[in-house]
């Protein structure tokens, strides 16, 4: 899309559409377009959240035709669906393990856009559409975990849609939850429209995705260097050079997607969830789908019930501010050694907050001593989580916006031809 | 940099990327059949696509309807005068012409067991369930079914006489398993 | 409601095994099982003898509501026989389907009747309800049985270790009226359910000597199938993919090699 066409219609029936409707011209463009010819594998996630979004669609569309939305017959039709519908012990887990393996990739995808400065000028509008995404594939998830209707759907509804009660009564924190149940629990109209939302959001999904990739063909990918593209020699055709290369990234991460879901289903779950929903009851421990924990961390790291909900929130939101938070004219992180390391330390942080979300507040990381009654004391996990909610915020409320004005970049190659070719002095 | 499948000839170098795409589209296939797959009749539904009936529970002139694959199927045991009354029929004032022995199957011992009619009860005129009452004239003229829509008479082997209805009333697949079993959903395998 | 939910919650559902065991009660007892790992089957002959142990033991109180006579003769399945690959056509599944009573109906009067179970049927319920249960069980809701070992951490480790951990209180400790003491339930050291099984408590028709060590390997054998019954596909479709998959990858790196051949990068 960048002004020229490769696409000449030869035969008269393709000269008759492309007067018409244009969309094999539109196909062609979009697939024969100049890319930066120094693209990485950390580039191959885009495609690879494409084949599981897709994925999720088939699966998720078949599932539909088994599955009953209603809080008697939920669990048992799931149960129907593995025992019964041919080939429904694929297609089923297909559709749980995948939506775990598409949060993967788009926490890669994400932190790779952080690294090479990705969501910079000029492609801000790339990126905030890439958080849309993001926000509603969560929604997606968190409204498809509950549909089983086990024990953790049910309770992580309850959890999460009463995180809105963290609002007032007096400023209508009860009528909220109360209009999102469809009465004063979490019932059957609540599993019922989670049910409608969960088919639609991920159409909402594809749309926004096709904005994503009209975006990226205004300026084009980014690339490891973070140069923009100045001349024809910096670039490849996307097609055949990174269409094979995504191609084979992609069955790679197949393999990897199929070794869970034919050999460990159950790993990404939690066994509470194959005992059927029992509102009378909860489960003695309680966690949310490990794609959720860092953001569960972050919510029990703060005191007051208001401000953790406002925590959480604001740990999603910060994201979207990321373009105009990092000041650096520098886009690549190869070539900002300080940033280099704030960024792998951040990585950390997300990984370590997981890893306090998974567990007891109260628990501890590490074991300092004993106090007067014989009982262990260290650093506990609410501790460790405030901690490093903290420094997720500085990272980019303090140390993104300073680390810009202050830090001293490498030099740069000229342009991206003479990294690849080397005839410049980059870093690698 | 060249783009290499644009040459009108494979070369040696083609035959790579023919061989890939073949194998993508080969995958691509197969998976194709279970999305394909899970649309056909489940295990469940499928353990019902036979029913055991035992007719030594039924009486003399009485009738029980069975359901199966969500049809009703009508087991009737008839008189010995009713099936006389089958037998003598000349076939050639039939619409379907059938004799009452061609539409009975044989029990263990190879021979018929003419006192057993099972029929499935759906009227082949627009596929409404025929009345049964042998007393009185519910059941048509012809001492077997009328079907209420738009009035075909049955005989009692489930022969249209009279009315719209096309053809006879269809016999299932069924065999005697034992003297007085049978399945209905399979032929007896040879 | 939050703050009490939240002050509940622990654990991370991948590091749950570990965590489970360490949370409630004695570690499990590890086994070595048939159907473990990548290329694991289910013992059939183990299995059957469980679901004897079942039937005989465990039905009486237990549901296991999931499973049709019909998936007993499946593909995988403890009683599957390759000469009836429809096993609704199987006279084993045949047979044992009729030692089961199936309340059906309404019929004609509007009763309901009792007849012998059929393929098609599921495995009947103890109970008429929960509550019947509970009532039958001083309270206490006896599990259905069919997720049992996948709805616990370390499931089948965990339901072995169960069964053969009852042993009596420690001294000082007082049982609450109708309790067992098994240092392995998940729900604390005190459980409803008397020890099920004992020395001799089934006669297995394969002549398999009935020691409580054997019946509880035995019954969690079938149980684990019960909870997972296409796990062989699984595994086998797994295996066929995954090959599938590799040579995929071997050809697209070739191919991506020779598109890639001019280019320096």
């Amino acid at each position: 899309m960048s002004g020229q066409s490769n696409y000449n219609p030869k035969t008269g029936i393709e000269k008759w559409l492309d007067a018409r409707l244009p969309i094999i011209r539109l196909g062609v463009d979009t697939m024969i377009f100049p890319s930066p010819r120094n693209l990485n594998y950390w580039w191959t996630f885009g495609a690879i959240l494409a084949v599981m979004l897709v994925s999720q669609l088939i699966t998720g569309i078949i599932l539909a035709m088994h599955y009953v939305p209603h809080p008697d017959m939920a669990f048992d039709s799931v149960q129907h669906i593995n025992r019964n519908i041919n080939w429904g012990w694929m297609l089923q887990p297909m559709h749980a393990v995948g939506a775990s393996m598409m949060f993967l990739a788009v926490y890669i995808h994400m932190f790779r856009g952080i690294y090479y400065g990705s969501a910079k000028n000029p492609r801000e509008m790339i990126w905030i559409v890439g958080m849309v995404i993001y926000l509603l594939m969560m929604a997606t998830g968190f409204m498809g975990y509950v549909l089983p209707w086990g024990q953790m759907s049910i309770w992580g509804a309850i959890v999460i849609t009463n995180l809105f009660s963290a609002i007032p009564p007096e400023a209508a924190g009860t009528a909220v939850t109360q209009w999102l149940w469809g009465g004063f629990a979490v019932d059957g109209p609540t599993l019922n429209r989670f049910f409608s939302l969960h088919y639609l959001l991920p159409f909402l999904i594809v749309g926004m995705v096709i904005l994503h990739i009209w975006a990226l063909h205004i300026p084009s990918n980014n690339n490891p260097t973070g140069i923009s593209i100045k001349t024809k020699a910096d670039t490849l055709n996307f097609h055949p050079y990174y269409t094979v290369k995504d191609a084979f990234a992609i069955v790679v991460f197949l393999m990897i997607f199929s070794y869970f879901l034919f050999f460990k289903p159950d790993s990404m779950g939690h066994p509470d969830n194959f005992i059927p929903a029992n509102p009378y009851s909860t489960p003695a421990h309680i966690v949310p789908e490990w794609y959720y924990l860092p953001f569960y961390a972050i919510l029990r790291a703060v005191p007051d019930k208001l401000m953790g909900v406002v925590a959480m929130f604001a740990s999603i939101g910060v994201l979207f501010a990321l373009p105009w938070l990092d000041t650096s004219k520098v886009r690549s992180m190869r070539y900002r050694p300080l940033a280099k390391q704030f960024f792998f330390l951040f990585v950390l942080v997300c990984l370590g907050l997981g890893w306090a979300g998974a567990k007891l507040p109260s628990d501890l990381v590490f074991v300092t001593g004993v106090d007067a009654d014989g009982h262990e004391v260290g650093l506990t996990f609410v501790w460790m989580s405030r901690i490093l909610t903290i420094y997720y915020f500085a990272f980019f409320l303090v140390i993104l916006p300073i680390l810009g004005l202050v830090e001293k970049p490498k030099p740069r190659p000229a342009s991206i031809e003479a990294s690849v070719l080397g005839t410049d002095k980059g870093d690698n | 940099m060249s783009t290499p499948v644009e040459s009108d000839e494979p070369t040696r170098r083609d035959f790579i990327h023919i061989a890939s795409g073949t194998a993508v589209v080969a995958g691509a296939g197969f998976l194709a059949w279970p999305l394909i797959d899970q649309m056909n009749p489940s295990a469940d539904t499928l353990s019902l696509a036979t029913i055991e009936f035992d007719v030594s529970s039924l009486e003399e002139g009485a009738q029980v309807v069975a359901k199966w694959r969500g049809k009703p199927v009508f087991i009737r045991y008839r008189t010995a005068a009713e099936i006389e009354e089958a037998r003598s029929l000349d076939v050639n004032v039939l619409k379907d012409k059938q004799t009452d022995s061609e539409r009975l199957v044989p029990g263990p011992d190879g021979k018929l067991k003419p006192q057993y009619l099972v029929a499935i009860g759906i009227c082949t005129h627009l596929g409404c369930v025929p009345l049964f009452d042998p007393k009185d004239t519910k059941g048509g003229e012809y001492g077997g079914w009328f079907c209420p829509c738009h009035g075909s008479h049955y005989d009692n082997s489930g022969r249209i006489r009279k009315g719209p209805a096309p053809t006879n009333l269809e016999v299932p697949p069924y065999w005697y398993m034992s003297d007085t079993v049978i399945q209905i959903g399979k032929e007896a395998s040879v | 409601m939050l703050k009490r939910i939240v002050s509940l919650a622990i654990i991370a559902s991948f590091s749950a095994g570990a965590v489970f065991a360490a949370g409630a009660g004695a570690k499990n007892k590890t086994q070595d099982w048939h159907f473990e790992g990548m290329f694991g089957t289910y013992d059939k002959a183990a299995a059957q003898r469980g679901f004897q142990v079942y039937q005989e033991v465990c039905a009486a109180c237990h549901s296991l509501k999931y499973v049709a006579f019909y998936n007993l003769g499946d593909k995988g399945a403890p009683f599957y026989d390759p000469e009836y690959p429809n096993p609704n056509d199987n006279p084993v599944i045949k047979a044992i389907a009729k030692m089961f009573t199936i309340i059906d109906g309404p019929d004609e009067s509007g009763d309901m009747f009792e007849r012998p179970g059929i393929t098609a049927d599921k495995i009947p319920n103890p109970y008429a309800n929960e509550m019947a249960a509970k009532a039958s069980n001083m309270g206490a809701f006896p599990p259905d049985l069919s997720l049992i070992t996948r709805a616990r951490a370390d499931g089948s480790n965990y339901l072995y270790s169960l069964l053969t951990g009852y042993e009596d209180p420690p001294e000082g400790m007082k049982l609450s009226p109708g309790m067992s003491y098994n240092p392995y339930f998940s729900g604390g050291n005190q459980i409803a359910m008397g020890a099920p099984l004992t020395e001799g408590r089934v006669e297995y028709t394969d002549g398999t000597e009935a020691s409580v060590d054997q019946m509880a390997k035995d019954v969690v054998e079938f149980l684990t199938w019960a909870a997972d019954p296409k796990m062989e596909q699984r595994k086998r479709t797994g295996w066929v993919v995954l090959i599938y998959l590799f040579l995929l990858a071997l050809l697209l790196y070739g191919s991506y090699r020779a598109v890639w051949r001019d280019v320096k990068h």
